[in-house]
């Protein structure tokens, strides 16, 4: 004979002891939850921090570095190198960030994401989760380059104010990518198609904003073009913040306020998306 | 011994999902006796996972609905995820984890609170049989081991209902008894409901006390395997009962992508 021992919570009571509290607190709990499990992964297998931090350097200290003697660009005060400093931090945000979605597709194929869907856990706690880790993944790469550029001689502000600043909006940037990263997957949802898409996006989206060159010396229809980017508003913050009286083409309010509406509007399109990948 | 007076864990009431011109489940009505095992049995394209998605909210119906321990699927989705527990046919433990850290997203994602969280999960590994491995990495494990783990995973915040797409697909004979065995054991422990979908005689006679067999997206035939066989012939099998009540065999059936499926699941398990 078996001992039966019933548990009269699975027959339909609500459970007691469930750690409810507020929206917010389990919204955060469920965020973190997915950001933790991120984390751990990369820090389990940390060669692609240092593979991604060759690009770059060779940005910074190739074309930074000649660019810098031709005298070719622009920076008024500025050396170059200055100038082209938190434009390089801003595109290798981009570029780390742009990728993060084929994960969402790898989770596809196997069950992960039909686990997750089916959690009690809010979609939108979900895709914040995964934002939360791309946001600290381009923190890692965030401390490389200010790092190497201030070995290469870069006059970033050293105050604590400044590099808050820095790691917050690199953060936030991080996020902005990865989660329109995430609604692209979420649209296309095979892999090939992915990285075409991926690949067209990432040139454009680097060529037609400020990171190495300024708006002024645009065309007129570029420039405007790369007022609807956001990866203007991401290089000229980290303009603002990293360099002492840095050339910024809008002012901090206005890019931060950009970053986080174009955020959350992703954070949205891609909580409505991501259960159709699950079909 | 059959108690038909106890509450419905599941009812479908003209359950119904549409892609384009294909009809993959219609107008499905079945009730699942609340502390039942229950088997889906079809081959495959059948309308099985179809069903199942439904019934975990991971796909709206195209008409119809269902109570999911006591919850309307279409109106209160967040309330069923609450209440039901899921294992996908594709691997869903994450391989480079551990099977603590599997369990430990679990816990926070199902609300399980900090302090009862670590008896939960060593309660859950010890019942698996998983004590040796809960700290390896998942990648490590047999195929056995991983559905073991995902029904961990699964059962962590006691479900009422447990939904399973053919949970031994890729198992060898061995690690399927011992998976049958850990289901019926918590099932009687937490007198829980599970619906499984399964394209697997042996499984649908073995593990279910009721089965609905599907065939082209309809119920065609219901009821418990000896009463489906004896309406049969005396020494009838499942596969002559499918043979009557859809004029074809289980093997047959299911489109190039369920194939894809089934194999890249039983690949990954084996």
């Amino acid at each position: 004979m078996e001992a039966v021992t019933v548990i009269p919570s699975a027959l339909g009571v609500r459970q007691p002891g469930w750690a409810d509290g507020s929206g917010v607190a389990r919204f955060l709990r469920h965020s973190g939850a997915i950001a933790a499990v991120e984390l751990d992964k990369l820090l389990r297998d940390p060669t692609e921090i240092l593979t991604r931090a060759i690009q770059p350097s060779l940005w910074l200290i190739v074309f930074g570095e000649v660019f810098t003697r031709t005298r070719a660009i622009p920076t008024g005060s500025l050396s170059y190198l200055d100038f082209m400093a938190p434009g390089v931090l801003a595109q290798s945000v981009l570029f780390t960030a742009i990728f993060y979605g084929i994960a969402v597709i790898w989770e596809r194929d196997l069950g992960i994401v039909h686990k997750l869907l089916v959690s009690p856990a809010s979609r939108e706690s979900l895709v914040f989760g995964k934002a939360l880790a791309a946001g600290l993944r381009a923190l890692t790469q965030a401390v490389f380059i200010v790092l190497l550029a201030l070995i290469l001689g870069v006059h970033v502000r050293h105050s604590a104010g400044s590099l808050g600043g820095v790691a917050l909006v690199v953060m936030l940037g991080g996020a902005l990518f990865s989660t329109f990263s995430f609604v692209i997957a979420c649209l296309v949802k095979t892999r090939e198609r992915f990285m075409g898409i991926g690949q067209v996006l990432t040139m454009p989206l680097f060529f037609a904003s400020n990171a190495i060159y300024p708006l002024s010396m645009m065309p007129a229809w570029l420039a405007r073009v790369a007022r609807f980017n956001p990866l203007t508003y991401l290089v000229s913050a980290l303009r603002s913040l990293m360099l002492a009286g840095g050339p910024a083409s809008s002012s901090i309010a206005t890019d931060v306020g950009v970053l986080a509406s174009v955020f959350v509007l992703l954070l949205l399109m891609g909580a409505r998306l991501y259960p159709g990948i699950a079909r | 011994m059959s108690n038909n007076d106890a509450p419905a864990a599941v009812r479908t009431v003209a359950l119904t999902r549409r892609f384009g011109d294909l009809v993959a489940v219609a107008a499905m009505d079945v009730v699942v006796r609340s502390g039942s095992i229950f088997g889906l049995l079809g081959p495959n394209g059948a309308g099985k996972s179809t069903t199942i998605k439904m019934l975990t909210t991971l796909l709206p119906p195209s008409a119809g609905t269902a109570m999911v321990a006591g919850h309307d699927i279409r109106r209160e989705a967040a309330a069923v995820r609450r209440r039901i527990g899921y294992v996908p046919q594709l691997v869903s433990a994450d391989g480079t984890l551990t099977g603590i850290e599997n369990l430990l997203l679990s816990a926070r994602l199902y609300d399980i609170p900090r302090a009862e969280c670590r008896a939960r999960i060593d309660e859950a590994i010890a019942f698996m049989g998983l004590t040796q491995a809960a700290r390896s990495p998942v990648r490590t494990y047999s195929g056995g081991m991983v559905r073991r783990l995902e029904l961990a995973q699964a059962m962590l915040h006691r479900p009422a209902v447990l939904f399973l797409d053919e949970p031994t697909i890729g198992l060898d004979p061995i690690a399927r008894h011992a998976v049958w065995e850990r289901l019926r054991a918590s099932r009687r422990q937490f007198a829980m409901t599970v619906v499984i979908t399964t394209h697997d005689m042996e499984e649908a006679d073995e593990l279910c006390d009721e089965l609905a067999i599907m065939h082209g997206g309809r119920i065609a035939a219901h009821g418990s395997p000896a009463a489906l066989k004896q309406s049969v012939a005396p020494n009838a099998t499942l596969d002559d009962v499918f043979a009557r009540v859809a004029g074809a065999s289980l093997d047959d059936g299911g489109s190039y992508r369920d194939t894809l499926r089934t194999r890249r699941t039983a690949t990954r398990l084996g």
